[in-house]
C-alpha cells in the first residue's frame, strides 16, 4: 500500500498532463478533419449572434470533457484509457511501472465517472496446474483492482474474474504466446 | 586433470544412457514392454449369431491387455490356430510360439440384442484353465462386458482388480467459430464418449462422485466460476457454491457426504469443506497464499492441496478436522495438482523441471519422487481406481491430448477417438461388480 501510494502522487500530477492533453487531441480533431464543418459551426454561431468572436479559444470551451460522454472518453485511441490490458511476469501478480500508470488512469477515470463500471479479468498462461492458474489469475485481477480502489474509484464499480488458462488471448506454446497470456483485460461497461 | 575428466565424462555417459533407454521404451510401449506377459487373444466365435455383432470383443481384450503394461498380446494375424474353447485347443503348438496365456471364446444369441458371451482365460504351460465365465450382456453394453472380462483376467494374473471397465471424464474444447466447451464421460478406451454438459463459457475440474452416479464441476456460464452438480443419468443439476470470487476445484470425499473446494470469499484462495446435504460450510485453510486443488486421503482423514506459501507452489497436507498444514513435496520449484492413489501410498502431480511440466510420482513411505512423464506441458493426473494407471493430459500442437502411463512409468498410451483440444481428464471409481 505503502508503494502504491509514493507511486502513486507522483503519477497523479502525470495524469492531470495526459487528461488535459487528452482533450487537446479531441479538440484539435474536427478542426483539422473537417474544415467545412467548423465552417458550418461558426456560420451557426454568428447568426445566433450569441457569439461573437471566432477565436479557437471560444470553440474549445463548448466542446470541454463535459460535453464528452465517458463512452466517448474511452472510445478515443490515443489516450493512456485505450490500453485495456496490463502484463504480469510468470507466477507473478507484481504490477510493472508501465501497469501501474494504466491501472492509475483507469482508476482516476472510474473515480470521476460514477456511471461507469469495469470488469478486470485475470488470466494465466498456461504452465501449470489449472486452478492455480485461475488462483494467480484472481491474485492478479485483485492487484489491479487494489489500485483502481486506491485512485477513488469505489468498490461497487469494480468487478473481478479469473479465467486461469482457460482463454488464452495467444495460442502456442512459445515464450511469446505466455507473455501475451499472463494479463489483466480492463472491460468497461458505461450506464 | 585429464583422468578426471575422462572420468566425469564417463559419469555423464552413464547418466544419460539410462535417460535415452527410458524414452525408447516408453516409444515402444504400444508394441508391449519388457518382461510383459506374453498371451494371445483368439477372436470370439460368433458364427451361432442371426445376425452381425457391433463389436469385436476379442480385439477390446487384447487392447486392455496390452494398455496395461502387463501383457504383451500376439497380433492377431500371427495367432497359431484359432480355437474357440479349451477343447480345441493344441497347448503346444502355444507354447512353441512363446504364448504363456490364451484366452478364447464364443458368444450366443440369447434373444433379439441379448447375448451371452464364455470365455477361458488359458494357462498354456500348466495347460490348464485358469478362468471361465458366461456373461450375459445386452447388446449396448457388449463393450462394457469385453472391458469386463479383461478386469476378470487382469485380477486373475495380478491379484489386482482390473480398471477397465470404468469411465473417465474429461471437458473438451472446440474452436470452429465460437469456442465451446464440453464436459465429457467416456469408457477408459476413449469409446462411448457421451456429453454431459455444452457451454458457450469455460467448463473446468470436473471431480466424480465415488459412486460414479455424479459429477461436480466448475461452469463459467454465468461469465463466473461457480460449483454445480450433475447427476449423470437424469442430468438434473444444481449450483452448489456460488459465492462472491472464485468457487474452484471441487473434490468429493471418499464417504460421497462432503466437497472440499476453493473460495476467496473470505480474501485470498482457501480450502474450505461444505456438507453437500445442508451446504454447511467450514474453513479449513486461513493463509494469504494461494491454496488450492484440495483432494481427499484415500481414508478421507486429511486434504493435500497446493500451496504457494512458501513462495512456489508445493503440496501441503492438512487433517480434514484442521490443524497446521505440513509440507510434503520439497524437490523442484513447482509441484500442484495432487492425485492420491487409492491405497493411499502414492500422490501423482505435476512437477517442473527447467521450465519442464511432466507428472511426478511420490511414495510416501521412501519420500521418493519419479518423474513418470517425458513431454514438457503435461498436467492434471488422475489415479486409476486399482492405483496402476495415472491419467493425464499434454499438449500436441495446439491440442490436449489424453495419455496414460503405468505408476512406474514404463507402460504410456494415448487415448483413441480423440479429436479437439481435451483436457483435466478424471478417472472414475469402480462400477459396481456383478453378482456371480
Amino acid at each position: 500500500m505503502k508503494r502504491y501510494f509514493s507511486i502513486s502522487s507522483l503519477s497523479l500530477t502525470g495524469m492531470v498532463v495526459i487528461l488535459v492533453s487528452s482533450c487537446a487531441t479531441v479538440q484539435e480533431m474536427p478542426i483539422q478533419d473537417d474544415a467545412a464543418d467548423r465552417q458550418l459551426q461558426e456560420e451557426v454561431t454568428t447568426a445566433d449572434g450569441t457569439i461573437a468572436g471566432d477565436s479557437d479559444g471560444v470553440y474549445a470551451t463548448a466542446m470541454s470533457d463535459e460535453t464528452l460522454t465517458a463512452q466517448q472518453l474511452l472510445e478515443q485511441t490515443d489516450t493512456v484509457l485505450a490500453n485495456r490490458t496490463v502484463f504480469f511476469e510468470f507466477n507473478s501478480a507484481k504490477l510493472t511501472d508501465k501497469s501501474l500508470a494504466i491501472l492509475e488512469a483507469h482508476g482516476n477515470f472510474v473515480a470521476g465517472n460514477g456511471n461507469v463500471s469495469l470488469r478486470l479479468e485475470g488470466h494465466a498462461d498456461e504452465r501449470g496446474s489449472r486452478e492455480y492458474n485461475i488462483a494467480l489469475g484472481d491474485r492478479r485481477a485483485q492487484s489491479s483492482r487494489q489500485v483502481l480502489l486506491f485512485q477513488g474509484a469505489s468498490i461497487d464499480q469494480i468487478d473481478t474474474v479469473s479465467y486461469g488458462e482457460e482463454q488464452p488471448a495467444m495460442l502456442g506454446h512459445t515464450e511469446e504466446a505466455w507473455a501475451g497470456n499472463r494479463r489483466v483485460e480492463i472491460i468497461y461497461r458505461v450506464n | 586433470m585429464r583422468i578426471r575428466l575422462k572420468y566425469l565424462f564417463l559419469i555423464l555417459l552413464w547418466m544419460s544412457v539410462p535417460v535415452a533407454g527410458f524414452g525408447a521404451l516408453i516409444i515402444e510401449i504400444t508394441e508391449g514392454v519388457e518382461g510383459a506377459l506374453p498371451v494371445a487373444v483368439v477372436p470370439f466365435d460368433t458364427s451361432e449369431l442371426s445376425s452381425e455383432i457391433p463389436v469385436d470383443v476379442g480385439e477390446i481384450i487384447t487392447n486392455d491387455l496390452n494398455r496395461s503394461g502387463v501383457f504383451k498380446a500376439m497380433d492377431r494375424n500371427a495367432l497359431v490356430a484359432r480355437p474357440n474353447y479349451s477343447a480345441q485347443v493344441q497347448y503346444s503348438r502355444w507354447r512353441d510360439a512363446g504364448i504363456e496365456l490364451l484366452i478364447v471364446g464364443r458368444i450366443f444369441q440369447k434373444a433379439p440384442g441379448e447375448y451371452d458371451i464364455q470365455f477361458q482365460l488359458l494357462d498354456v504351460l500348466k495347460q490348464n484353465q485358469l478362468l471361465g465365465y458366461s456373461l450375459p450382456v445386452k447388446k449396448r453394453k457388449l463393450r462394457s462386458a469385453a472391458h469386463e472380462i479383461s478386469d476378470l483376467i487382469y485380477e486373475q494374473i495380478t491379484g489386482t482388480r482390473g480398471a477397465f471397465n470404468t469411465r473417465i471424464a474429461y471437458i473438451k474444447s472446440q474452436s470452429e467459430e465460437a469456442r465451446k466447451y464440453i464436459l465429457q464421460v467416456a469408457d477408459t478406451d476413449g469409446f462411448n464418449a457421451q456429453t454431459v454438459l455444452e457451454s458457450d463459457e469455460p467448463l473446468m475440474s470436473p471431480s466424480w462422485s465415488p459412486d460414479g452416479q455424479s459429477l461436480a464441476y466448475v461452469s463459467f456460464e454465468n461469465k463466473r466460476p461457480e460449483i454445480f452438480i450433475q447427476h449423470l443419468a437424469s442430468a438434473k443439476r444444481s449450483k452448489i457454491s456460488g459465492f462472491k470470487g472464485i468457487n474452484g476445484a471441487p473434490s468429493w470425499s471418499p464417504d460421497g457426504k462432503n466437497l472440499a473446494l476453493v473460495l476467496t470469499k473470505d480474501g485470498s484462495a482457501d480450502i474450505y469443506i461444505m456438507n453437500i446435504a445442508s451446504k454447511r460450510l467450514r474453513r479449513l485453510t486461513r493463509h494469504r497464499s494461494i491454496d488450492t486443488e484440495p483432494v481427499w486421503s484415500a481414508r478421507g482423514e486429511s486434504i493435500i492441496f497446493t500451496s504457494d506459501r512458501s513462495g512456489a507452489p508445493q503440496l501441503y497436507e492438512i487433517a480434514v478436522k484442521g490443524g497446521k498444514p505440513k509440507r510434503i513435496t520439497f524437490e523442484g520449484k513447482y509441484n500442484s495438482a495432487a492425485s492420491v492413489s487409492p491405497d493411499g501410498k502414492y500422490i501423482a502431480m505435476v512437477h517442473a523441471e527447467r521450465g519442464q511440466y511432466k507428472i511426478a510420482q511420490y511414495e510416501r513411505e521412501t519420500g521418493n519422487l519419479t518423474v513418470i512423464t517425458d513431454s514438457s506441458l503435461d498436467e492434471s493426473p488422475s489415479f486409476s481406481p486399482n492405483g496402476k494407471m495415472v491419467l493425464y493430459a499434454s499438449t500436441e500442437g495446439n491440442n490436449g491430448v489424453l495419455y496414460a502411463v503405468s505408476i512406474d512409468g514404463r507402460a504410456k498410451h494415448r487415448l483413441s477417438d480423440q479429436s479437439g483440444d481435451i483436457r483435466e481428464p478424471v478417472w472414475g471409481p469402480y462400477k459396481r461388480r456383478r453378482k456371480r
